[in-house]
């Protein structure tokens, strides 16, 4: 079945008001869940604040060249919400003046999509930042153009986070589309070609684990073992690290709970694995995310809800670290997601 | 109490048997929680053995946590149905290989 955005399906979980309302207040009366904010406040995590900024993520766009079944951006060919040229230059004068901004984390869509992306990776490189590009690994070889990535991400020791959502074909497609494992077996060894993967020559490979449904990540450490085991022995490829991600109750995923009735049973999940230490370890403690836009937002899935910054400077062009420091970050019900088990982030486990 | 014996939500109260029996019931929980880390057996190679054990004692409460706990675990529909069959083989074996018994019986008393 060829996958569609909830765009393009004119679906109401397109709207983010949409998706809050069901979040926020279930679809029935009987279904109610602990508040999120007081789970927070039982652990004096509320109101949650940053522990400093340090990384600065930017959505370059919602516009990919895969429709994944669990994707909270919604991204697809068909979606023509891009950064243009002037927000990135508002977003490198941020980091100009700010130089505890220490790492600047590149997403999507597929990031390489947009056609200011490698005039963009070239200008971060200038300021000496560390450089992260979350890149789906099938966009290196659906066009020609995109070929030669491998060569560019060395050229500019880009740490490439790829993901992988399962070492088999059969889960990988079944979350990301027919075909899409062949070719993201191939794009890794093509990175590998490069010296991608290997120890010590600061060209990091990581791969992201995504559940292939509702449920949750298994351990980090036991995973990365397996993937390691399987991927060197039946394909030769190396890679750094696996981040295991645990999937959030938003956009595509939302609606793949929704529709096959796992919702309620899917937060309760969360809801129980709720853990304190991953509360604390919360990736929108040291991030920001800028929206393709140039909005500010508390992390990528705030972006997609919608949630804009609770601090008056909220777009790039107003960018005001000390202003951001002293937020206050918004929480909601989709924020189990981080804290359930081992706790998720970008850069997987947190705990 | 309910008019049928099993309830799907009673899976999340297995730990409320030690209130009748706190010591025992802590005893068996940390052995239990022992038993399914990895150790010479990995977690996922003993969460595979656990779906099968648990379609042998056909228990529904084991079948609903580790179908889930395997698939988590990485395990495909096929290895788990495979597993099962292991669990079936043992078990239709187990009632044939009497049969062995049930030929030395009628041998035994038949003319």
């Amino acid at each position: 079945m060829i996958m569609k955005t909830l765009l393009a399906e004119h679906n109401k979980l397109s709207h983010a008001d949409e998706q809050i309302e069901i979040l926020e207040h279930g679809q029935s009366d009987d279904f109610a869940l602990v508040p999120f904010q007081q789970r927070l406040e039982e652990n004096n995590l509320y109101p949650l604040r940053p522990t400093g900024v340090e990384i600065f993520q930017v959505n370059l766009g919602k516009m990919c060249n895969q429709v994944c079944k669990h994707c909270h951006v919604d991204a697809g060919p068909d979606r023509k919400e891009i950064m243009d040229k002037q927000t990135m230059k508002q977003c490198l004068e941020a980091l100009k003046k700010n130089p505890q901004l220490k790492t600047v984390d590149l997403t999507g869509g597929a990031p390489e999509m947009n056609s200011g992306f490698r005039w963009f990776v070239e200008e971060i490189r200038r300021l000496d930042r560390h450089l992260i590009v979350r890149s789906n690994l099938t966009i290196i070889l659906a066009n020609k153009k995109y070929h030669d990535l491998p060569d560019f991400y060395k050229q500019h020791g880009i740490e490439v986070v790829s993901s992988l959502p399962f070492y088999t074909q059969d889960r990988t497609d079944r979350q990301r589309g027919n075909g899409v494992f062949e070719d993201s077996i191939k794009a890794l060894q093509m990175l590998n070609e490069v010296g991608y993967g290997e120890q010590g020559n600061g060209l990091t490979l990581n791969l992201v684990y995504n559940p292939a449904g509702a449920f949750l990540p298994p351990s980090q450490t036991a995973l990365e073992k397996e993937y390691k085991l399987v991927l060197k022995e039946k394909y030769q490829i190396i890679f750094n690290n696996l981040f295991t991600i645990t999937n959030l109750p938003i956009s595509r995923f939302l609606d793949f709970l929704l529709q096959t009735g796992n919702y309620e049973k899917y937060m309760e999940k969360l809801v129980n694995a709720y853990n304190p230490h991953a509360a604390s370890n919360v990736m929108c403690r040291n991030t920001v995310s800028i929206g393709w836009d140039g909005y500010l937002y508390d992390c990528d899935f705030n972006q997609m809800l919608e949630l804009k910054l609770a601090c008056p400077s909220n777009h790039i062009s107003q960018f005001d670290l000390k202003n951001l420091n002293g937020r206050e970050i918004v929480v909601g019900q989709h924020c189990y997601g981080c804290t359930a088990g081992a706790g998720s982030s970008c850069g997987g486990a947190t705990t | 109490m309910d008019n049928h014996y099993y309830n799907a939500a009673d899976l999340n109260k297995f730990g409320n048997i030690a209130d009748f029996q706190k010591n025992l019931g802590k005893k068996f929980f940390d052995y239990y929680g022992e038993v399914f880390k990895d150790s010479e057996l990995t977690a996922r190679e003993k969460s595979l053995i656990a779906l099968a054990v648990a379609h042998a004692v056909q228990c529904p409460y084991c079948i609903d946590a580790y179908s889930s706990d395997a698939f988590e675990k990485g395990w495909s529909e096929g290895q788990m149905m495979e597993a099962v069959h292991v669990a079936a083989a043992i078990r239709g074996g187990a009632s044939l290989v009497h049969g062995v018994q049930m030929m030395n019986k009628v041998k035994e008393i038949a003319m």
